[in-house]
This record gives structure tokens, C-alpha cells and sequence, in this order.
């Protein structure tokens, strides 16, 4: 079976190196023929990656472990879900992953662009065989997925604990996803600057694809953050890490350019700045790719020096400076139609916005590699995250501040007399909000949370007040109930209230992380049962261990779950019970004793989390287990050398059940991690209404809508048309 | 002044000022840094009271307990030379011995190097190895 | 069984490529002579498309009470001709 894989990979190189050639050939030859060859190149590429996908996924299912990659990163004890995420955890896998979104992404816009862009097409075309031709000669030349064992051992070494759990089977192909799809606005800015196609065709396209590849970017970090937080013991959602920042940095630049892209539509400005942020944004998401595979910058995803990275700098050093060579060779097609008629416009705000946006991919990038940076130049220095905070917070103050302004102001030239009224009621709004929080106890002493809660009002009260006031209009017009004017007028301006509604979620989102930080009460202590812990009026008593072996309750496959039950209170009044606990998994290192071998592999918390529109109460547990590893040695030293498979197995089973039968009756004393953090639920909302807003703004209306509403304006046109 | 003259006026008040805010991101993020040391070099030469980011292993059998506090010493990646660190706060699930940890310490009095609240950081196990067996740092099989 | 299996499937997706991918080429050569026309004109398109949405955004911005209706008539007007003006060229381009 592996050899149908080795070849589907190598078929797949030679498609896209033929692909190339066919395309460009096409393209400065003016034949139709070899371009529409390229384009079944790249439906090949898909099929060939497909049949390479699913012959190395059917191994992991199937748990052959005559795979290597399988019998190191899967087992037989592995639930069968997370066996088939264990194929992108490895390096191979994720590769071979990244190159199959590739190719479905790419397949899909080849077939809707079949009848357009017709100059454009020939050269993304060839960028993205480019793509297809880097990452599968990887996995032909560097990276092996279909090596196989000559003697396939009876069971592997199991999926790396931290990746159970189901946020973590769909974060990479979420992420890749993103990353992936912004790899075709990226080879389309290309083809347009090759083919001086950079009009009103080319506009219309690319937003579309990037707002897709915006909200898939965003779902991968937000599932991210939501894995950190209810899956790691440290209870945070973001830590400035290396590789969470280099997912960030391209999902901002997008942002910029979804905003920026429309003042281009509407003015014919911006050009240049456009389309090297289309530029930018797909070299950073190649960089983010190579990031978490590169052990460059110390990050808890570094996964040791690999040997990609030679071709990935090579890839990227070659994108940045083709990128930039063509901007500059096109930059008489990229000069500007117009000027900006007002600063009272909404695009002015815009740019202000892309500004900020930029300015904080920037800060954020110099911040992640300063380690880098510093070590070439001298001695090596790092930030941690309050330096990120520093920076990052107040730019992010001006974001919301913008989000509100923006949609208050008209596009072109916004009527000076009516800002007062239009500015009253949201002004009024964050007032209220100001005045009404400086009695909250302990809000006014951070000040740069009580910012963000009163833009906050701020941005809530634009966007009610367009809602309302856009109702009204349609109720006026067309005399439906106002439930049913907001819904029809949602419909019929998809992109602007799809906008208000991701400027909703978003600020939602910051309000949840500003309160979460600013005001979170956590405490390590060390408890033995009975004894009661004290975090923020909280009472948390530990009521009484747990243990239980091979019927881990979380599904993960644990072999050995400890852990613990706390009872939760305040003012005496019963809050929650719950049950963290830490799952033991098998180590892969031979040279410990039988016992030990079983349970001695990278442990895993299971948090324990009580979550409400308030306040969340978050719990993890660390036993003691050192006091415990003198039971661990001498039931090693109980089981003999040359025991028998059964006698192995009964010996490990009666250690087993001792070990849990101590951890329950006389328990050590654990470490417990205690955390109260307010409105973290409302990030999660936050993140569910933008990814609505999104998907409104991305949904294309139905044709006869469409037809409808130009309808009356086709109607006023033509009288133009006739009179003139 | 024609309106072509004062964009380009314009253009270039907001490249400098562009400049000028890069500029001072760039000079204070290197003094809002902490210096990266290994143990070998924090032992030879510390000021007390700087923070510095400390990287290296966990020496085996070198966790210990007291109170709320974690003990524990990091030797060089390569090496033998060692520094105990004294450390509260959240501990990341991959910590144990022989682990790559970064952490942010400043020179106490005495030996110990003072862990700040929350800095551990434990790299993951090398997840993009294709050899895990031997921890060596080689990837291609 | 497998052993013969595996290098058949492979032949038989090489050959299944290879057919479709030289399809267009066995059919012959096809020029690139209309293909600048047909691109100008669906740029035109998605440019007059782009304009109508301008317009109905201006009357948004005029309901929800962020143009006056003075500013929104010289504005709408203004749009209209914008319009207009593509509209030609896409007649233009018709004609030829």
C-alpha cells in the first residue's frame, strides 16, 4: 500500500512541474490549449494528493504500523478519532496535509474562474503548481510519510497526550485551511501584476477568496486559543508565543486588506498598498508554516532543529523578493485613479484602521523575533508577554475605537451637520457605560480595561443604532414588522451588516479579554484532603481523591487517571462540584522498569472548568507523584526478568489496581492550580458572532435578489444613458 | 501649495512619523528584553536584581517540593553546569526531567536563582522528529 | 494479491492523468485572440456591478441618516455618472 502513496507523490511532482511549464508556455504563446492542459494539471495534483491523503490515512485507522510514521505517532490504545488526527501531528503528515488543502482550494477556484480572468489564470495557475511542486518535493526528496518498517513492531508509540482533545484534531486543518487559501489571492495578485490585470475583475475575486481564507485563519486560531485554555494546565488562551503570533500576523494583514480592498473598488486608490498586502499576507502564512516546524525561536511548539529549513527560507527569501520585484516593475499599472475626497469618509477611517492593523502585525512581528534578531547582532534577548501587552493594547484600543467611528461616517464625503446626531446615541452609550462602571468595584484602577469596556458600549451602540435606524427605513419603504425589516435588511446588504456583525463579535471578544486579564484571581496551593483553599471569596475544598486505571472518563485513552473532587463555594452557598484530574500515559523510553515504562509517559491535565456568563472557575490538579514512585519501583522490582506475556500482563494489571487503591485511601499532597477569571465566555461568543458576520458578508445572494435590487438602479441609470 | 505638492507633503510627514514610532519600538524592545543565558553563563557573571531568560535542560532527579514552591535545577543543553531555581506559579504538563525549559529567573541572595511568577515555559517533546527513540535532533529517517 | 494490486492502480492513475491532462492539447490549438475582449468586457461588468452597489450604499448612508439629502443628491448623481460612463464602454465594446 505504501508504494501507492511513494507514487501518487511522485505522479504529483511530475504534474506540477509539467503544470508550470504549460502554463507559462500558454500564457506567452497565446495558446489556449496548454493553459486548459495546466488547468487539468492542477485537478490531477488534487487527485493525486487525494489518493497519497488517504493511503497514509487508511494506514492510521487501520493502525498498520508496518507505516513508521504511524507506528510513531499513533497505537492500538488510541480512540479512533484521535487516530485519525494522528496522521497531521506528524511532520510528514501535516505536510502532506497542507499540500492536499492546496490542492482542493486550488481545484475549486481553477473551476469557478473557468470562464473568467482568462490573462490572470495561465500565471496563478503556475504559482500554485509552484506550491504544489515545493511541498510534494519535499515529501518526495526530504520529508518520507511512506517509509515503511522492515519488522512492524506490534504497537506504537501512541498519539503525544496534549493532542487529545477534539479542538486539536480540527486546529491544524482549520489553520491550514487558512493558510492554504491564502495562497490563491496571493498567486492571483501575482498573475494580475504578470498579466496587468489588476482591475475591478481581479478585486471581485480575491475578496471573496480572502475573506474565506480570513475566517478559516481565524477559526484555526480561535480553536487554538480554546485548546490552550481547556486542555493545558496553565489555564491562559494566548501566551505571545512564536508560532500563535505567526498565525496572527497573516489573519491581520488580511483584515487590513478586506478593508483596504474596498476603497480601491470604490476609488481606484491604494493600489500598490493593496496588493502587497495580498503579497505580504501569503509570504507570512508560508512563514507561519515554517515557524512551528523550525525550532528557530524558542516556543512551546519549537520542535527541535529540523532540516527544512534551507528550503523554506529559500521558498520565502524567493516569494518576498519576486514579490516585490513585480510591484515595482508594475507600478506604473498600480498608480492611483483618484485622491481621497474627504477625510470625513469612511475612507479615511479605513485607512486609519489598516494603519493600526499594520502597525500591529509589525510590532508583533519585530517582538517575535527579537530573540533571533538579537542573537545575530550580539547577545540574545527576549520579551515576554506583559512587552507584548505593552504595545499591543493600546493599538488595539484605537481598532475598536475605529470600528465604532467607521460605520457612522458615509463613504466619499459623510455630511458634517448630522455626525452630532449620528455620534449622540453610541457617545451616549460608552458615557453611560463610563459613569456606570466607576462603581464597579476595583474597574477604575485598571484603566486600560475600563477603555476597552466603555469602546466597547461605544461600538455596541454604533451597531444597534444601524440596525435600528436601517429597519425603520425599510419598515417606511416597505411597511414590514420591524423583526422582519432587520432580517431582509441584513440580506440585502450582506457585506455591510455581515461587517457590523464581525465588529461585533470582535469587540465582544476584547471586552472577554480584557476582563479575563485584567481582573483574574489565580492561585497555586498545595492541599491535602480536607483541606479548603480560598481564591477570590471562592472556598474550593479538597473532598477526596480519585483514581482510576484504563477507563479514562475524557476518552483520551489514559492508562492511568488521578485526580481529584472539589467542592466550590462562596458565601456558603454551594457553587460547583468538580473533578480535575491528571491522566498517565506510556513512555517510550525502554531503559526504565516494566511498571514504570507504563505510566511514565508525558502526563495530562484535565481541567476541571465551571463556566457561566459571569465568571469562569477553572481547576487543575498535579499530584505528587514522587511521593508515589517508591510503590512505582518496587512493583517493578516485583515483576521478574524473564517473565511470560500472561505473568507480564497480570503483574502490570496488580500494580495497577494497588496504585489506585493507594491513591485513593492515603493520597500525597497535591498541587492544585485555581483560577477565577470573569467573562470568559463571552470570547467564545465573541468569536461564534464574528465567524456569523463572516459567513453573512461571504454568502453570495441568490441571482434573482441580486437582479431585483440593481433593478431600480439599472432603471435610473438608463434614463441617464437615454438622456444624455 | 497645489494639491499634487501637498500629498506628497503628506506622504512623507507619515512615512517619517512611520519611521520615527518603528524607531521607537526598536530601541525600547531591546531594553524591555531580558537577556537569554544558558546556566553556564549565568553562572559566570550575574548582576543581582536583572531578570535574564534562562535555557537549558532539567537536571534528572532534580524536582523537588517546598511548600508551594518548585525546586529544581537547569544544566547546560550540552554540559554539566547547573543552577538551582526556586519557582511558583503554573507548570507546564510536559516538565520533568531532561526537558528543555525556558524561564525568566533573577539572582536572589544566595545561589538559588528566583523563578518570576507564571515564565515556565517547557518546550513540547519533539513532536516533528521522525525518531523519537534517541532525542537526538536529527530528522530524517 | 496486494503485490500485483499496487503497481496495476498506479499504471492505471498514471495513464487516467496523462489521458486527461493531454486532452486539450490532442484537440488542438485554440487562439487567444478573443480572450483580451472577453476579459475587458467582464471586467467592465464586474466594475458596473461594483458602481450599482456604490449607489445603493449611498442610499443606505442617506436612510440611516449619514448624508444629508442635499449631499446625497450631488453624490447620487455623481455615482450615476460614474455608471454611466462604464456602461458606454461596455456598449462600446459590444458594438465592435
Amino acid at each position: 500500500m505504501a508504494i501507492i502513496g511513494r507514487a501518487a507523490l511522485i505522479i504529483a511532482l511530475v504534474v506540477c512541474a509539467y503544470g508550470i511549464f504549460a502554463s507559462v508556455y500558454g500564457a506567452l504563446k497565446g495558446r489556449r490549449d496548454f493553459v486548459e492542459s495546466a488547468r487539468r494539471a492542477v485537478y490531477a495534483l488534487a487527485l493525486t494528493t487525494t489518493v497519497a491523503f488517504a493511503v497514509l490515512e487508511i494506514a492510521f485507522l487501520r493502525s498498520d504500523f508496518s507505516f513508521s510514521v504511524v507506528a510513531s505517532h499513533s497505537s492500538t490504545t488510541t480512540p479512533w478519532h484521535y487516530k485519525a488526527a494522528a496522521m497531521w501531528s506528524s511532520q510528514e503528515g501535516s505536510l502532506l496535509l497542507w499540500v492536499w488543502l492546496l490542492s482542493i482550494w486550488s481545484s475549486l477556484v481553477i473551476f469557478l474562474t473557468r470562464h473568467r480572468l482568462r490573462d490572470v489564470v495561465p500565471w496563478a495557475t503556475a504559482v500554485l503548481l509552484g506550491y504544489g511542486a515545493f511541498f510534494t518535493g519535499l515529501l518526495v526528496f526530504w520529508v518520507h510519510p511512506f517509509t515503511t518498517l522492515a519488522q512492524a513492531p506490534a504497537d506504537g508509540q501512541g498519539l503525544n497526550p496534549l493532542l487529545r482533545h477534539p479542538a486539536m484534531m480540527i486546529h491544524p486543518p482549520m489553520l491550514y485551511s487558512g493558510y492554504t487559501l491564502f495562497a490563491i489571492p496571493f498567486a492571483f495578485a501575482i498573475g494580475a501584476l504578470i498579466a496587468k490585470r489588476v482591475d475591478a475583475e481581479w478585486i471581485r475575486s480575491t475578496r471573496r477568496f480572502a475573506l474565506a481564507a480570513w475566517l478559516l485563519l481565524g477559526c484555526g486560531i480561535l480553536l487554538g486559543a480554546r485548546w490552550s485554555y481547556t486542555e493545558l494546565g496553565w489555564g491562559g488562551y494566548w501566551a505571545w508565543d512564536a508560532v500563535e503570533n505567526a498565525s496572527l500576523m497573516p489573519w491581520l494583514t488580511g483584515t487590513a486588506f478586506i478593508h483596504s480592498i474596498m476603497i480601491q473598488e470604490k476609488r481606484g486608490m491604494l493600489k500598490v498598498w493593496n496588493v502587497s498586502l495580498v503579497l505580504a499576507t501569503g509570504i507570512l502564512c508560508v512563514l507561519g508554516t515554517f515557524l512551528v516546524r523550525s525550532g528557530i525561536l524558542d516556543s512551546i511548539h519549537a520542535f527541535g532543529a529540523s532540516t527544512l529549513g534551507v528550503p523554506f527560507v529559500t521558498l520565502i527569501a524567493g516569494m518576498s523578493i519576486g514579490s516585490i520585484a513585480l510591484v515595482v516593475w508594475r507600478r506604473g499599472l498600480l498608480r492611483s485613479e483618484h485622491k481621497l475626497d474627504s477625510f470625513l469618509s469612511r475612507e479615511a477611517i479605513f485607512l486609519l484602521n489598516n494603519l493600526v492593523l499594520v502597525a500591529l502585525c509589525f510590532v508583533i512581528f519585530w517582538l517575535t523575533f527579537l530573540p533571533l534578531i538579537t542573537e545575530i547582532f550580539g547577545d540574545q534577548r527576549a520579551v515576554g508577554p506583559p512587552v507584548f501587552s505593552r504595545y499591543t493594547v493600546p493599538l488595539a484600543l484605537v481598532l475598536v475605537l475605529l470600528s465604532g467611528i467607521g460605520p457612522l461616517i458615509a463613504w466619499r464625503r459623510a455630511t458634517p451637520r448630522n455626525l452630532r446626531k449620528t455620534f449622540a446615541m453610541p457617545v451616549l452609550f460608552g458615557v453611560v457605560a463610563f459613569v456606570a462602571l466607576l462603581f464597579v468595584p476595583n474597574v477604575p484602577q485598571k484603566p486600560l480595561a475600563l477603555a476597552m469596556f466603555v469602546l466597547g458600549a461605544f461600538v455596541i451602540g454604533t451597531i444597534a443604532q444601524e440596525v435600528w435606524r436601517g429597519a425603520v427605513a425599510r419598515h417606511a419603504m416597505t411597511g414590514e414588522v420591524y423583526p422582519l425589516a432587520v432580517v431582509s435588511l441584513v440580506r440585502r446588504n450582506r457585506r455591510r451588516y455581515g461587517g457590523y456583525f464581525v465588529h461585533l463579535g470582535i469587540v465582544i471578544l476584547f471586552v472577554g479579554v480584557a476582563a479575563s486579564t485584567a481582573f483574574q484571581h489565580a492561585e497555586d496551593v498545595r492541599l491535602q484532603v480536607g483541606q479548603t483553599a480560598t481564591v477570590n471569596g471562592y472556598q474550593v475544598k479538597y473532598e477526596r481523591s480519585t483514581a482510576t486505571y484504563r477507563s479514562d472518563p475524557r476518552g483520551t485513552g489514559a492508562l492511568l487517571t488521578l485526580g481529584a473532587v472539589l467542592d466550590v463555594s462562596k458565601h456558603g452557598k454551594h457553587v460547583a462540584t468538580l473533578y480535575p484530574a491528571r491522566g498517565y500515559f506510556p513512555s517510550d523510553d525502554a531503559s526504565q522498569g516494566l511498571f514504570t515504562q507504563l505510566i511514565n509517559g508525558d502526563p495530562t491535565s484535565e481541567v476541571a472548568l465551571k463556566t457561566g456568563p459571569t465568571r469562569d472557575f477553572w481547576t487543575a490538579v498535579s499530584p505528587d507523584f514522587s511521593k508515589l514512585q517508591p510503590m512505582v519501583d518496587a512493583i517493578d522490582k516485583a515483576i521478574p526478568p524473564n517473565v511470560s506475556q500472561a505473568g507480564l500482563i497480570r503483574g502490570l494489571q496488580a500494580g495497577l489496581t494497588a496504585l489506585q487503591a493507594r491513591y485513593e485511601q492515603s493520597p500525597p499532597p497535591a498541587m492544585f492550580r485555581l483560577i477565577s477569571s470573569p467573562l470568559v465566555m463571552w470570547i467564545w461568543i465573541g468569536a461564534l458572532i464574528s465567524i456569523g458576520g463572516g459567513l453573512i458578508a461571504l454568502w453570495p445572494a441568490p441571482d434573482a435578489a441580486r437582479r431585483r435590487a440593481t433593478a431600480a438602479i439599472r432603471a435610473r441609470v438608463a434614463q441617464d444613458l437615454g438622456r444624455a | 501649495m497645489d494639491p499634487a505638492r501637498k500629498r506628497r507633503v503628506r506622504l512623507v510627514v507619515a512615512l517619517t512619523a512611520a519611521l520615527f514610532l518603528a524607531g521607537g519600538l526598536v530601541y525600547t524592545s531591546f531594553s524591555a528584553g531580558s537577556p537569554a543565558k544558558t546556566p553556564s553563563q549565568l553562572l559566570a557573571g550575574s548582576t543581582p536584581g536583572s531578570s535574564y531568560k534562562l535555557t537549558g535542560k532539567v537536571v534528572d532527579g532534580s524536582i523537588r517540593h517546598d511548600g508551594s514552591a518548585l525546586l529544581f535545577r537547569v544544566r547546560d543543553r550540552d554540559g554539566t553546569a547547573s543552577v538551582p531555581v526556586s519557582y511558583t506559579g503554573s507548570v507546564p504538563d510536559p516538565f520533568r526531567d531532561g526537558r528543555e525549559v525556558i524561564v525568566t529567573v533573577s539572582k536572589g541572595s544566595g545561589d538559588t536563582f528566583t523563578g518570576e511568577k507564571d515564565s515556565l515555559i517547557t518546550k513540547c517533546p519533539s513532536k516533528f522528529q521522525a525518531d523519537d527513540g534517541s532525542g537526538s535532533t536529527s530528522s530524517m529517517n | 494479491m496486494v503485490d500485483v494490486l499496487a503497481p496495476l492502480a498506479i499504471f492505471a492513475l498514471m495513464l487516467a492523468i496523462v489521458y486527461v491532462v493531454t486532452g486539450p492539447l490532442r484537440r488542438g490549438a485554440m487562439t487567444q485572440a478573443q480572450a483580451r475582449e472577453e476579459s475587458d468586457r467582464q471586467n467592465l461588468e464586474a466594475a458596473r456591478d461594483a458602481k450599482y452597489r456604490e449607489i445603493r450604499d449611498a442610499e443606505l448612508d442617506r436612510e440611516t441618516g449619514k448624508l444629508s439629502d442635499a449631499d446625497w443628491r450631488v453624490l447620487d448623481r455623481e455615482l450615476r455618472g460614474e455608471a454611466v460612463d462604464i456602461l458606454r464602454r461596455l456598449d462600446d465594446l459590444h458594438g465592435r
